[in-house]
């Protein structure tokens, strides 16, 4: 059965730089690394110390609270280091890679065949939890919890992001295992949502509710297509899955072993191959495209949700994109006039670039004002295509109010889905952050 | 122009962090990011953001409303001038233009210079920046102020607006008042003989005999007859406060605020719809056999062309602060502030124009018609929720 998602509200954002539909085999990093910040609200319990050889498959590190939700190593070497931050917070956990991968065998499964709890272990005991994200709250999946759905979505609507039409063209079969296994998870359905380009290989994946999604970002958000298909009550649990990930799983079924592949887009303006590449999970960023300069940044991820990387950092976990745009540590005199640099895309008519749709830009990371009061009113629910009032949520959010956060819809948002929010208010407010510490404020007080 | 630069930076050295002036950095950062949009960058959140900022927000208000702000000095000249009787052969553009801005250059000086003096030290004392939306405030004030007033009334009525309408609620986008709206209340009840009447709507009509300064909306409540044609009233060439009588300079700012999206085109076409429904209901009167006066008898689109009407509509309803915020909250509102504005014309003659009331009603009630929208999106929620729970216990 399908049903069509049509999102009306939102904002396509062309930038220059796109990855061309061309797949290349990255070279292989000497290190690797996983970062626990990536699994948000995660305290790390280390299972090795240095200079332990692990393989492919191996546990690095579980959850504090949670023994069953293991971080396994995405290649076979030495651990290197665990560094630490303040507090001896663990920032990232570094395997010296062999030049070739030896693998853990956990033993083929037929997920199909298999019971639900076999499936479970599975998927738990490979690491492959850490790709369960939870809803509501955007964290990582707990191994006690039956969520009421499973989401997948590939659908790409973030600027530049990943085609996962192309990303999954050669995955189809390990990605169908994947849907077996993640159905015995649930006791509900499994959404797989689709665009035109995914649409083409996905459409004879069979234990789905396929759902065909088109419009502006953010449609491709999983949370936007809950909240069409399924929306979120107070209580209840789903999960979401990335659609690569749906075939790392596979893959753990049909060869008992854990392939910790990435097929990563390179883009932004600032990008020299503009490409995709086959790397692990936690591939160092340097060894993809060298060491850059302070006037571009390196964003794992896209950009409007992905995290800044240093020279010699490490590819964020769940990430599909690595984008380099340029810095905007410049001054731009008398800024403020309205309909001067026009080459600053915006959305707001102040500027004469609403003139041209077409027009792809080359964005810097330049604030383009200060942060000011809240004062212009319905620009957010201009790209917040949900049944929520974002500037209410916001204020309930920074005000720490429970109730009228749930009441306004807290559990049924991400602050992904707050990016676009980010992008487009004038008072420059860190929405997603502010959505952040309430889901934070959340699970503390509600659970 | 990268020596301004390096000279800026040099002269903020004091200002800077741990520095001996760090507290007044406020007030520098203010005056800086007026030449220059800052060169901060995203430190979380999306590492690309809109070029749109506040200052160019209120910047393409500002702009709105500039051709009534013209309009209004020469206007102000004009009024004056062709009553007496050696400019009986017709008034010399400059001499108009001058004779008002005269007038009314001071009144925005003193406006801006004690508006934003105040903003500052609050903001030095806060300890946060500068918000521009006192931009636009100090320019409305003296715009919608009698052309006579003196300047020392104008500074407390500013004092008054900018202290008690907007920083003891907590500042920019706090305030449940607009605040140039507060600033004309406050005036018009402490200074009464100056706000009101029938000799302060012209200038010089205090002091001149044979000028006369009444207003269109004054001499209806008073039940005499209108000597202005519709055609006057919309461009404006009337007595009246200082630059609310031309509505075509109204309408050209008002293009600019829909043109732009920065002013809602849903509260401005709402507050016009509800003040000629209104003005329609008291015009249906004879009909039903009731006699009526001058002002119920008065044709629906010249209640709409006349007074502050317009003006109050498209610079005042539309400030965002004190407006409602939600979609369906903004067509009521809007709706409302016609609909009384007209209202208040009619039944209350001591307030011939009644759309400042009007408007700082609809002010008050705002946050009330808010409340309601949201809490219908709530309650969608709660009965979701609810009939969810329900299937879960049906399948069990």
């Amino acid at each position: 059965m399908s049903k069509d998602i049509r999102i009306k509200r939102g904002l396509t954002l062309r930038l220059k730089g796109e990855a061309e539909k061309q797949v290349v085999e990255a070279p292989r990093s000497k290190t690797y690394a996983i970062k626990p910040p990536d699994f948000h609200s995660v305290v790390p319990k280390m299972a090795l110390k240095e200079g332990a050889t692990v393989l492919a498959g191996d546990v690095l590190f579980s959850s504090k609270y949670d023994e069953n939700l293991t971080f396994t190593s995405p290649v076979s070497g030495t651990l290197k280091e665990i560094k630490r931050a303040e507090k001896r917070r663990i920032i990232e956990v570094i395997v010296d890679a062999d030049p070739k991968d030896s693998f853990k065998d956990f033993g083929k499964m037929n997920a199909t065949s298999a019971t639900a709890e076999a499936v479970k272990n599975r998927i738990f005991e490979s690491g492959c939890g850490a790709f369960l994200n939870q809803r509501p709250y955007d964290i990582v999946a707990s191994p006690e919890d039956t969520p009421k759905a499973i989401f997948i979505s590939t659908v790409s609507t973030a600027p530049l992001s990943a085609d996962f039409g192309f990303v999954l063209k050669d995955k189809v079969a390990a990605f169908q295992e994947g849907v077996n296994a993640l159905q015995k998870l649930t006791s509900g359905k499994v959404h797989l949502s689709v665009d035109d380009s995914s649409e083409a290989i996905l459409k004879g994946i069979t234990g789905v509710e396929l759902h065909k999604v088109s419009g502006p970002h953010p449609a491709g958000n999983v949370g936007i297509q809950i909240h069409k298909i399924d929306p979120i009550n107070m209580g209840e649990r789903v999960w979401a899955v990335g659609a690569e990930d749906v075939a790392i799983i596979g893959n753990v079924f049909l060869t008992g072993q854990y392939h910790a592949d990435r097929t990563i887009a390179l883009t932004g303006s600032e990008a020299k191959d503009h490409k995709y590449y086959k790397i692990k999970i936690g591939a160092n960023s340097s060894d993809l495209i060298g060491q850059v300069s302070d006037d571009v940044r390196i964003i794992s991820g896209d950009v409007l949700t992905g995290t800044k990387l240093s020279n010699n950092q490490y590819i964020g976990f769940y990430n599909n994109t690595l984008t380099l745009i340029p810095e905007g540590n410049k001054y731009r005199m008398f800024g403020w006039l309205p309909f001067t640099y026009n080459n600053i895309h915006s959305v707001s008519r102040t500027s004469l670039s609403w003139m041209f749709p077409k027009k792809k830009y080359a964005l810097t990371t330049n604030l383009n004002g200060e942060e000011r009061a809240l004062v212009v009113t319905g620009e957010m629910e201009e790209v917040l295509p949900m049944d929520i009032f974002p500037m209410q949520l916001l204020k309930a959010c920074i005000a720490g109010d429970i109730e009228k956060m749930e009441n306004l819809g807290i559990y049924e948002v991400a602050p992904e889905d707050f990016a676009l929010i980010d992008y487009v208010n004038t008072s420059k407010l860190e929405a997603q952050e502010i959505i952040r510490l309430g889901l934070d404020l959340m699970i503390t007080e509600v659970g | 122009m990268e020596w301004i630069r390096q000279k800026l930076d040099k002269f903020k050295e004091p200002f800077g962090k741990g520095e001996k002036f760090e507290k007044y950095a406020p007030a520098i950062n203010a005056l800086d990011t007026f030449l220059y949009t800052p060169n901060h960058t995203t430190q979380k959140g999306a590492h690309v953001r809109d070029a749109v900022d506040l200052k160019r927000t209120m910047i393409t208000v500002v702009l709105a409303l500039v051709p009534a702000l013209i309009f209004g000095m020469w206007n102000g000249g004009y009024q004056y001038l062709h009553q007496l009787p050696e400019y009986a052969d017709g008034v010399p553009f400059m001499e108009a233009f001058m004779h008002g801005a005269w007038k009314i250059l001071p009144m925005i000086a003193v406006s801006y210079g004690v508006g934003l003096g105040i903003e500052f030290a609050f903001a030095i004392f806060r300890g946060h920046e500068v918000n521009e939306g006192y931009l636009v405030t100090g320019l409305l004030i003296p715009m919608i102020m009698p052309i006579d007033i003196p300047l020392w009334m104008v500074a407390i009525s500013v004092v008054f607006a900018v202290v008690i309408g907007k920083e003891a609620f907590g500042g920019t986008g706090m305030n449940i008042l607009n605040p140039a709206l507060t600033a004309r209340a406050f005036a018009f009840f402490a200074y009464p003989t100056y706000m009101s009447g029938n000799k302060v709507w012209v200038s010089e009509a205090y002091n001149v005999d044979g000028v006369s300064g009444e207003t269109i909306l004054g001499s209806l409540a008073s039940g005499n007859d209108v000597a202005y044609s519709a055609m006057d009233m919309f461009s404006g060439i009337i007595p009246g406060s200082i630059a609310e009588t031309s509505t075509i300079c109204v309408l050209a700012g008002a293009l600019l605020l829909v043109l732009t999206k920065v002013g809602s085109w849903r509260i401005i076409l709402s507050s016009f719809i509800g003040a000629a429904v209104m003005a329609l209901i008291f015009n249906a009167l004879p009909n039903m056999g009731i006699e009526g006066n001058a002002l119920t008898n008065f044709p629906w689109y010249q209640h709409l062309i006349v007074g502050g009407l317009s003006f109050g509509i498209v610079f005042m309803a539309t400030d965002p602060v004190s407006a409602a915020q939600t979609l369906k909250g903004k067509w009521i509102y809007g709706f409302l502030i016609g609909f009384f504005a007209v209202m208040i014309r009619i039944f209350n003659p001591a307030y011939p124009e009644g759309i400042m009331l009007a408007i700082l009603l609809m002010n008050v009630f705002a946050p009330a018609i808010d409340h309601y929208v949201i809490q219908a999106n709530i309650n969608r929620r709660k009965k979701r929720a609810v009939s969810a729970s329900g299937q879960i216990k049906t399948a069990v």
